[in-house]
C-alpha cells in the first residue's frame, strides 16, 4: 500500500479550476520532488492535501494509508500524519510560538492515546530540535511568526515537521527566498527526518535544493498537472532546458 | 428632553417616596438625591430615540419591575473564590449592596489610607466624602446614575492621603444573588487619591444566582495632582443579571490614571465611563475587553473630555462576540478650545462569531482646538480564517484553536492593563469565560 496515491485529482479555487487530473503516488521511505512554474498550481495540490477549506476537489480521490484523506477535515488530517510546510507561514499574534508547538504535539499525543507533556517536559524535548535548526530560545517566547525574518520562518516551519514527525511531508517551497547558509540548515532539518517511515512532497520552484536534499523521484508541474515524471536526473535537465518545454506539452 | 411618558418605572409612588426619604436623611446626602430625582424625573428611562441610548435598549430591564426602594433579598453566600493571582489584595465585599464584613479583609492599611463602607444615613461622614460625593460626576445624560444617586443607601470610600503608596491592591467585590423577587440594589464608591499618592483598585461584580438582579453602580474618582491610579473593573453577571455602571473620572495635573473594564457576562451590561482632563499634562488610559456570549448584550460608552491643554488620552476595546449576543461600543473624545497639544487615540476591535452576532461602534471626536493629535478606528470581522487554518493544520482541533485565537485577540487589549498581578488575574477569567464559550460550541457540534 502507499503512503499516499493520488487519482485523476481536479480542484477549484473560487470557480477556477486548477488542479486538471493529478495522478502521483508517494511510497513511504520516498522523497519526490515536484517542480514548476508559477502558478501552476503548486500550492494548490498542497493544500488540497492538507485540507484547506475553499478548496473544492470536483473529482479523483486521495488516499492517505489506505484511508480516503478527503473524508477528513484539516486537524483530522494533520492528526493523522500529515504536514504541510507553508511557502508563507502564518503571523499569529498574541500565541506565543512555544504553546502553539505545545498544543500541537498534545493533539497529535492526544489522538494517539499519550499523556499530555506539560511546559516542561516539552521545552526539554524541543533543545535538541532547537540546536540542531539554530533556533533560539528567543524564537519560541516570540508570537507565532511575528516579525521573523523570512529564513526565521521557513526554519520555523521544520522545527513544526521536527517536532510533529509526520507520516507524510509537504513542503512548500521551503527553499524560496533562503540564502545559502539557510538553505544548508534546512536542508539538514530535512535530511534529518528522511526516514523509511515517512514519504516528502518537496515542491520547488528551482533546483538548487535538491543537491541538498537529494530526491528519490521528481516530477514536472504544470498548468495543474504533472507532465513528466523521472529520477534525480530530470532535474537537472530541467535546470537547461527551463519549464518551457514541459508547460508546452500541457497545453497540447 | 422629553418628560418621563413612554415609561412608568419607577412608580410615581416610588419617586415621591424617594423624595420624602430626602428630605429625612442627612442634609450632606439630601441635596445630590434630589438632583438625582429631579434629572431623572426630567429624563426617565432611556429609549432608542435618545442618542446615546440608541444601541442599547432597557425594555427587558423595565420589564422585569425591579424595585430601586424593595428590600433586597438578604442572602447567606458562601465566600467567593478569590480571584486568583489577587488573594493578598485587601477585600470588600458587598453582597445584594450590603456590606458583609465576614467576608471582608482590610487588615494592614498603611497610615493615610482609608478603606472603609459607607452608608447614606451616616450624619457624620468623612470630610473626603462631604467634598466629592456626588460632585464629580455630572448627572445629565446619565439617568441610571441620577437613580443611583436618588436611592443608593451603602457604598464605600477608598481615600488615600497625599504621597500615601499602596503596594497591595484594593479589591472591590459587589455580589448580586437574586431571590425570590427581583433584587435591584445601586452601589455607591467613591476614590479619593491625594498628590502623589498611588492604589490600584479592582471592581468586580458578580452574579451568584440565576434569578433577576439589578447593580445600578456609580464610582467617583478624584486623583489630585501627580497622583497614580490603577482602576480596574470586571463584570461577570448571571444569566439575568443587569448591571449599569457609570465611573466618572477626574484627573489633577500630571496625574495618571489606568483603567480597563473586562466584562464576561451578563444579560446587559453598561460601562459607562465620563474622564475629565481638567489640568495639565494627566494621562488617561482607558481600555477594555469583552466576550459576550449567549444572548448577552455589552455596551461600553465612553467620553474622555480635554479640557486642558497637554493630556494624552488612550482607548482600546475589544470584543469577541458570539451567539446572538450583541456589543456597542461609543467612544467620544472631545477636545475644548483650550486643550491645544492633546494627544488623544482610541481605537474599537471585534470579532464576530456567528451569523446571529452583532456588533454597533460609534467613534467620535468633537474638537475645538487647532493644534491636536487624536485619532479614533473600528474594525469588525471574522476570525481570521488563514490563523485559523494554519493551527488546524498543526492537528489543533476546531474549537481549541479558535479559542486560542479568541484568548490571543483579546491579548491585545488585556495586555494593556500596567499592574502585572491585575493583568494576570483578569487574564485568567477571560480565559476561562473563552474556554467555557468554545467548549460549548464543540458540545453543539
Ligand atoms: N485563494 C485563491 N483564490 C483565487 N485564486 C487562487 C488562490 N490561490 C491560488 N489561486 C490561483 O491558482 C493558480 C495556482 O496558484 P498556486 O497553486 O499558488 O501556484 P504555484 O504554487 O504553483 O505558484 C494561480 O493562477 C493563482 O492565481
Ligand atoms: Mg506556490
Amino acid at each position: 500500500m502507499a503512503l499516499l496515491e493520488i487519482q485523476g485529482l481536479r480542484a477549484r479555487v473560487e470557480g477556477n479550476e486548477i488542479l486538471k487530473g493529478v495522478d502521483l503516488r508517494v511510497e513511504a521511505g520516498a522523497v519526490h520532488a515536484v517542480m514548476g512554474p508559477n502558478g501552476s498550481g503548486k500550492s494548490t495540490l498542497a493544500h488540497v492535501i492538507a485540507g484547506r477549506p475553499g478548496y473544492e476537489v470536483t473529482d479523483g480521490s486521495i488516499t492517505f494509508e489506505g484511508r480516503d484523506l478527503l473524508a477528513l477535515a484539516a486537524d483530522e488530517r494533520a492528526r493523522a500524519g500529515v504536514f504541510l510546510a507553508f511557502q508563507y507561514p502564518v503571523e499569529i499574534p498574541g500565541v506565543t510560538n512555544t504553546t502553539f508547538l505545545r498544543h500541537a504535539l498534545n493533539a497529535q499525543r492526544a489522538e494517539r492515546g499519550e499523556a499530555a507533556l506539560d511546559p516542561i517536559e516539552f521545552v526539554r524535548m524541543l533543545r535538541d530540535k532547537m540546536r540542531a535548526l539554530d533556533i533560539t530560545e528567543n524564537l519560541l517566547k516570540r508570537p507565532v511568526n511575528v516579525g521573523f525574518s523570512g529564513g526565521e520562518k521557513k526554519r520555523n516551519e521544520i522545527l513544526q515537521m521536527a517536532v510533529l514527525e509526520p507520516r507524510l511531508a509537504v513542503l512548500d517551497e521551503t527553499d524560496s527566498g533562503l540564502d545559502i547558509d539557510a538553505l544548508r540548515v534546512v536542508a539538514d532539518g530535512v535530511n534529518a527526518l528522511r526516514s523509511s517511515a515517512r514519504g516528502m512532497l518537496l515542491i520547488t520552484h528551482y533546483q538548487r535544493v535538491l543537491t541538498y536534499v537529494v530526491p528519490d523521484h521528481v516530477h514536472v508541474f504544470a498548468g495543474g498537472v504533472i507532465v513528466a515524471s523521472g529520477g534525480k536526473d530530470l532535474a537537472s535537465e530541467l535546470e537547461e532546458k527551463g519549464y518551457a518545454d514541459f508547460v508546452g506539452a500541457a497545453a497540447a | 428632553m422629553t418628560a418621563r411618558t413612554t415609561q412608568s418605572w419607577p412608580t410615581d409612588e416610588g419617586l415621591i417616596a424617594a423624595e420624602r426619604a430626602a428630605d429625612a436623611g442627612p442634609e450632606w446626602v439630601a441635596e445630590t438625591r434630589r438632583q438625582g430625582l429631579r434629572i431623572f424625573r426630567d429624563e426617565g428611562v432611556p429609549h432608542a430615540k435618545i442618542e446615546a441610548w440608541k444601541y442599547t435598549g432597557v425594555n427587558g430591564l423595565v420589564g422585569i419591575g425591579f424595585d430601586p426602594q424593595g428590600t433586597v433579598p438578604e442572602v447567606v453566600i458562601p465566600p467567593p473564590p478569590p480571584l486568583a493571582g489577587l488573594e493578598d489584595a485587601y477585600h470588600l465585599v458587598f453582597v445584594n449592596g450590603r456590606f458583609a464584613p465576614r467576608l471582608s479583609d482590610l487588615d494592614g492599611l498603611p497610615q493615610g489610607a482609608a478603606l472603609e463602607p459607607l452608608t447614606a444615613a451616616d450624619p457624620n461622614p468623612p470630610e473626603a466624602v462631604r467634598a466629592y460625593l456626588g460632585r464629580i460626576l455630572e448627572l445629565d445624560g446619565m439617568p441610571f446614575a441620577a437613580l443611583n444617586t436618588a436611592f443608593w443607601t451603602e457604598g464605600c470610600l477608598v481615600s488615600l492621603d497625599d504621597g500615601c503608596a499602596l503596594s497591595r491592591p484594593i479589591h472591590l467585590v459587589s455580589i448580586a444573588a437574586g431571590g425570590e423577587t427581583p433584587a435591584m440594589f445601586a452601589p455607591r464608591t467613591l476614590v479619593v487619591v491625594g498628590r502623589g499618592a498611588r492604589a490600584t483598585i479592582v471592581e468586580s461584580h458578580l452574579g451568584a444566582t440565576a434569578a433577576p438582579t439589578f447593580s445600578n453602580a456609580v464610582v467617583e474618582v478624584v486623583a489630585a495632582d501627580g497622583a497614580v491610579v490603577e482602576h480596574y473593573k470586571r463584570v461577570e453577571g448571571g444569566e439575568s443579571g443587569f448591571h449599569t455602571g457609570a465611573s466618572a473620572v477626574r484627573l489633577g495635573a500630571d496625574a495618571s490614571y489606568d483603567g480597563f473594564a473586562l466584562t464576561l457576562g451578563g444579560r446587559l451590561v453598561r460601562n459607562e465611563y465620563r474622564m475629565t482632563l481638567a489640568s495639565p499634562g494627566a494621562e488617561c488610559r482607558i481600555n477594555g475587553a469583552y466576550a459576550a456570549f449567549g444572548d448577552s448584550h455589552v455596551d461600553n460608552t465612553t467620553l474622555i473630555d480635554h479640557v486642558a491643554a497637554g493630556a494624552t488620552s488612550r482607548e482600546i476595546f475589544m470584543g469577541v462576540i458570539g451567539d446572538t449576543a450583541r456589543g456597542v461600543f461609543q467612544g467620544k473624545i472631545r477636545v475644548r478650545k483650550h486643550a491645544q497639544k492633546t494627544d488623544g487615540h482610541q481605537l474599537h476591535k471585534a470579532i464576530l462569531l456567528s451569523s446571529g452576532a452583532e456588533v454597533d461602534a460609534k467613534p467620535e471626536l468633537e474638537i475645538y482646538a487647532d493644534d491636536v493629535k487624536c485619532t479614533h478606528g473600528a474594525t469588525a470581522g471574522k476570525l481570521d480564517e488563514t490563523m485559523l487554518f494554519y493551527l488546524l493544520s498543526r492537528g489543533i482541533p476546531e474549537s481549541d484553536a479558535q479559542r486560542m485565537l479568541i484568548q490571543a485577540f483579546l491579548s491585545g487589549a488585556l495586555d494593556e492593563i500596567r499592574h502585572a498581578d491585575v493583568r494576570e488575574a483578569l487574564r485568567g477569567a477571560l480565559n476561562k469565560t473563552v474556554d467555557d464559550a468554545t467548549r460549548n460550541l464543540r458540545d453543539d457540534q
